[in-house]
């Protein structure tokens, strides 16, 4: 598929990096020559040097042409006129990123369909979503919801101390009346699709299957219960903050907020009055012991500075808050983080691209129909596809203990009749159904390549 | 350095050179050239099979490939490439001594097509067409040939393309390394069939018709005849001038012909420099040796036939140009420096660096006349920052440095002064034959064999435009400090 991305970025960038992984032709525009030189030498992409929202520089950068045009530039408005521009020309499918909170409401849905956009994308909300999931089941580290059925997929990290731990894996499901699959296990950076004879260790960050109804149950089995979030202390007044406060306060949980500069503060406490914004360093441990800090049950860090960022999650894992979020956006501390052991880390441009890379696969699937949706798991180094099954898939109606399925391919589950089934050796593929297969290390483009 | 993946690059270099010597093995087949058959079959199998074993050892543990390497792989690449092609000259007994067997095919590769052959018609069929055809290899650059049948070579090829071909920016066609070097391919075999067929109607045979192409494409020079191309008729004469002009015309512009856009081929600045400086120097030339050829037609066709062979550093003759008046043999040593455009095959210091540098030169001027004036250097419609103009500034004078370094080693031999310059700057600019000693109607057999190294070294960072070799040279790039 031929890609544009205008504005390239940090989001830019790792749009960039992961639509290349999946095969397409990507061309970027920047009107900073450096940006571009950058991009075009870490990349293998073709560079365009120019404003645009030209109406020249899209069409030499081929917009007539593309199949999906994306502007992610610092500006909502140049992202719409960009992309407008870019749809007139011929563009087939146009995002924007539009992020300010003023365009961000009711009249959302009014700018896109009179600018063509096909989706628009708000970082800050999505990152806010992301936490707020989080925060809803605070023992996961992350959780994605299969949009057709009632499972869901949560990922883990096990202490010592766990239920889960030292049986082997078949033996811990007969324990249990209800049906969970473990999916997948990271382990010392390497992931694994686990058998029936593989043991959990302390330190494991692991992916269960698992239908909606039965998660409490699971945490429960695994020893992982928690009480739910009811107070949370966010630190710095970003766009995000905004966000997650306003759907934190729907949900009736009480937040605090501490940021630094007093404009801000006052801004902040004048469009959400329920939560209580104070005015300090977050830096400050005698301020955050005198807010509360051993009281809440979550502490959000979502300043601009990475750094500040992680120091104020390591103070708050070392006072044992039930749970600790960290927004990072460098590349490089997110590495440092994970070695530091930050429990969960959230990662804004990740979370576009992911956004992005289930669009474009849609688009270019749309056709056959064949991957309903794609998550990516353990920061990317897994996936999940749901996947329908066609009548062109020619191992239907065998047990899949006798179907010979790649390395490193597992099927977490098939959906029939609106009916999850979790399955084992004696299940079968039908026609009409719809599989969930879980790949480590590779990306699935159909389901005939699950088989060897 | 990422020393197993280069080592991996350059060995699926070898492989794939070995594959192309099917070509050589099948006319040697045809003319029944049994001892030739054997060598091509055993290089071919025991350079495959080596390589083959090698690749499996070496297995890169990552993908992490940056600029250095990009250079370094080309470098040792083509140093690769070069020795195992000079093995059938040398195993086949026809090219006796190594040195000369290196030395004719660097000249082959770096589409140089100087030759140590006294008697090229005595040579046989099937490594004709591999000198040849070492010309059309070399000529569009061995890993970008790589780049375009193998599915991944690096992470990030941009290093190799740009390491590899000819030019101060090197920019792709289309988003993907790969696929631009597919187009590039396209056009370039494309061309060459065309210029077969033409070559075909001018009553060549097709052997000789495939062979010349071959040399024109890569803008070598190799023919089969010991007078080059004197002996052809005059159609044979006009249709390889024309075809060496088009080769060393910049391969970007073939592409936006064929997408249509024509108006920004129309406002190439290379372009319009480049077909300038050949048409000036054709009308010199032509009045200058009139006298010697007593008719219009015959001294223009010798004027355009060795203005366009000498500017695209291609080295065909029909004349011996070096018998010619001094003015004109001084203006087709100038243009053995200028060279062809920018992302063709030709070599030389560039028509576009040329073009930038006489800008920038200008503009200095300008600068000493009213101190305070603001002006930039504009080329192809585009600003020409400060740092691009002061690299092509530094890779003018590194090319005139380097000429001087290479003079000076080559003036041991003690050969008369214009026989060393000039074998000197044909070699350097990958043109062929010089003056003096080294002209079109004799060879550079006579030079000793330090200085055939001495030159074919000069070629090949000619070919490479210096920097690979300089770096794959320097201990800085070795010595982990």
């Amino acid at each position: 598929m031929k890609v544009i991305v205008s504005g390239c970025g940090k989001i830019g960038a790792a749009i960039v990096e992961s639509l290349l992984k999946e095969k397409h032709d990507i061309t970027v525009i920047d009107v900073d020559k450096e940006v571009v030189e950058r991009v075009t030498n870490r990349y293998d992409v073709l560079g365009y040097l120019g404003n645009g929202a030209s109406y020249d520089v899209l069409l030499g950068a081929g917009a007539d042409k593309c199949d999906l045009f994306i502007s992610v530039t610092a500006s909502d408005e140049f992202n719409m006129l960009s992309c407008f521009v870019a749809k007139k020309a011929g563009a087939k499918n146009t995002v924007a990123r539009i992020r300010n909170s003023e365009y961000n409401n009711d009249s959302l849905e009014f700018i896109k369909n009179e600018l063509g956009l096909n989706v628009i994308i708000n970082p800050e909300l999505l990152t806010a979503q992301t936490i707020f999931n989080v925060l809803e089941l605070p023992s996961a580290t992350s959780i994605e919801v299969f949009s057709s059925s009632e499972t869901e997929m949560i990922e883990l990290s096990l202490k010592e101390g766990s239920k889960a731990l030292g049986i082997p894996l078949y033996e811990l499901r007969k324990k249990h009346d209800f049906n969970f699959l473990v999916c997948l296990v990271s382990r010392d950076g390497e992931v694994y699709i686990p058998n029936g004879h593989f043991t959990l260790q302390a330190g494991d960050r692991i992916g269960v299957f698992v239908s909606k109804s039965n998660t409490r149950k699971l945490l429960k089995a695994f020893g992982l219960e928690h009480k739910p979030i009811k107070s949370v202390m966010i630190i710095g007044a970003s766009k995000t903050a905004y966000y997650l406060s306003k759907l934190l306060t729907d949900a009736k949980t009480s937040v605090k907020l501490i940021e630094i500069d007093k404009d801000k503060c006052e801004e902040f406490s004048s469009v959400n009055d329920k939560i209580s914004v104070i005015n300090g360093d977050g830096m400050s441990q005698d301020l955050l012991l005198e807010e509360g800090i051993l009281e809440v049950d979550a502490f959000v860090t979502l300043t601009g500075k990475d750094e500040q960022n992680v120091l104020m999650s390591v103070y708050s894992q070392g006072k044992n808050v039930q749970k600790t979020l960290t927004k990072i956006n460098r590349e490089e501390i997110l590495d440092i983080s994970k070695s530091i052991g930050l429990e969960t880390v959230i990662n804004p441009k990740n979370l576009v691209a992911d956004v992005l890379v289930r669009y474009a696969r849609a688009l270019e699937n749309s056709k056959e129909s064949k991957i309903e949706t794609l998550y990516s798991l353990l920061s990317g180094n897994a996936e999940a596809g749901e996947f329908k099954v066609l009548s062109d898939f020619k191992h239907t109606n065998i047990p899949l203990k006798n179907l010979k399925i790649n390395e490193n391919i597992l099927i977490a589950g098939i959906i029939r009749n609106r009916e999850i089934i979790i399955p084992c050796g004696e299940d079968v593929i039908l026609e009409g159904d719809k599989v969930i297969v879980i790949t480590a290390g590779l990306s699935l483009m159909d389901l005939g390549d699950i088989i060897k | 350095m990422n020393y197993k993946l280069i080592l991996s690059t350059i060995l699926k270099v070898v492989k794939v050179e070995a594959v192309l010597m099917i070509l050589p093995l099948i006319a040697s087949a045809i003319y029944r050239e049994t001892t030739v058959f054997y060598t091509f079959l055993i290089t071919m199998v025991s350079a495959y099979l080596l390589s083959f074993i090698l690749e499996r050892l070496v297995k890169p543990s990552s993908q992490g490939f940056y600029s250095k390497d990009g250079f370094i792989t080309v470098a040792f690449s083509w140093i690769a490439v070069s020795i195992i092609g000079s093995l059938p000259f040398y195993i086949s007994g026809e090219i006796p001594s190594f040195i000369d067997a290196l030395f004719e095919t660097v000249s082959g590769f770096t589409t140089t097509g100087a030759s140590i052959l006294k008697d090229v018609e005595s040579l046989s069929h099937g490594l004709l067409l591999w000198r040849s055809f070492t010309h059309f290899i070399g000529g569009m650059g061995v890993l970008v040939f790589i780049m375009a049948i193998t599915s991944k070579t690096t992470d990030r090829p941009i290093h190799i393309l740009r390491a590899e071909m000819p030019g101060p920016i090197v920019s792709k066609l289309v988003p993907r390394s790969k696929d631009t070097a597919k187009i590039l391919y396209l056009i370039y075999i494309s061309l060459t069939i065309i210029c077969i067929i033409f070559l075909l109607f001018g009553g060549m045979d097709l052997f000789e018709a495939i062979l010349h192409a071959l040399g024109t494409a890569g803008t070598g020079g190799f023919g089969m005849k010991n007078n080059s191309i004197a002996g052809y008729s005059p159609y044979i004469q006009w249709v390889l001038a024309i075809f060496m002009l088009l080769f060393g015309v910049n391969f970007n512009l073939y592409y936006l012909l064929l997408i249509k856009k024509v108006g920004a081929v129309l406002k190439s600045t290379e372009l319009k420099t480049y077909f300038i400086i050949v048409l000036v120097s054709i009308i010199t030339i032509t009045i200058n040796v009139y006298s010697l050829y007593g008719n219009f037609m015959g001294a223009l066709t010798a004027s355009v036939f060795q203005t366009s062979s000498i500017i695209t550093t291609t080295g065909y003759s029909t004349a011996d140009f070096n018998s010619w008046p001094t003015l004109s043999k001084t203006i087709l040593f100038a243009l053995m420096f200028i060279g062809g455009c920018s992302g063709s095959t030709a070599g030389g210091i560039k028509v576009s660096r040329v073009v930038i540098l006489f800008k920038k030169i200008r503009l200095t001027l300008k600068k000493l006349i009213h101190p305070n004036a603001v002006s930039v250097v504009k080329f192809e419609g585009e600003k020409i920052e400060d740092g691009t103009s002061l690299e092509i500034g530094n890779y003018v004078s590194l090319y005139f440095i380097c000429f001087a370094i290479i003079t000076l080693l080559l003036s041991f031999n003690n050969f008369d002064f214009e026989t060393t310059v000039s074998s000197v700057a044909a070699c350097f600019n990958n043109v062929g034959p010089a003056f003096g000693l080294a002209g079109p109607i004799s060879s550079y057999a006579d030079f000793n064999g330090f200085s055939k190294l001495v030159l074919s070294f000069a070629m090949l960072m000619g070919r490479l435009e210096i920097y690979p070799l300089l770096l794959a040279l320097s201990p800085s790039t070795w010595i982990k400090k």
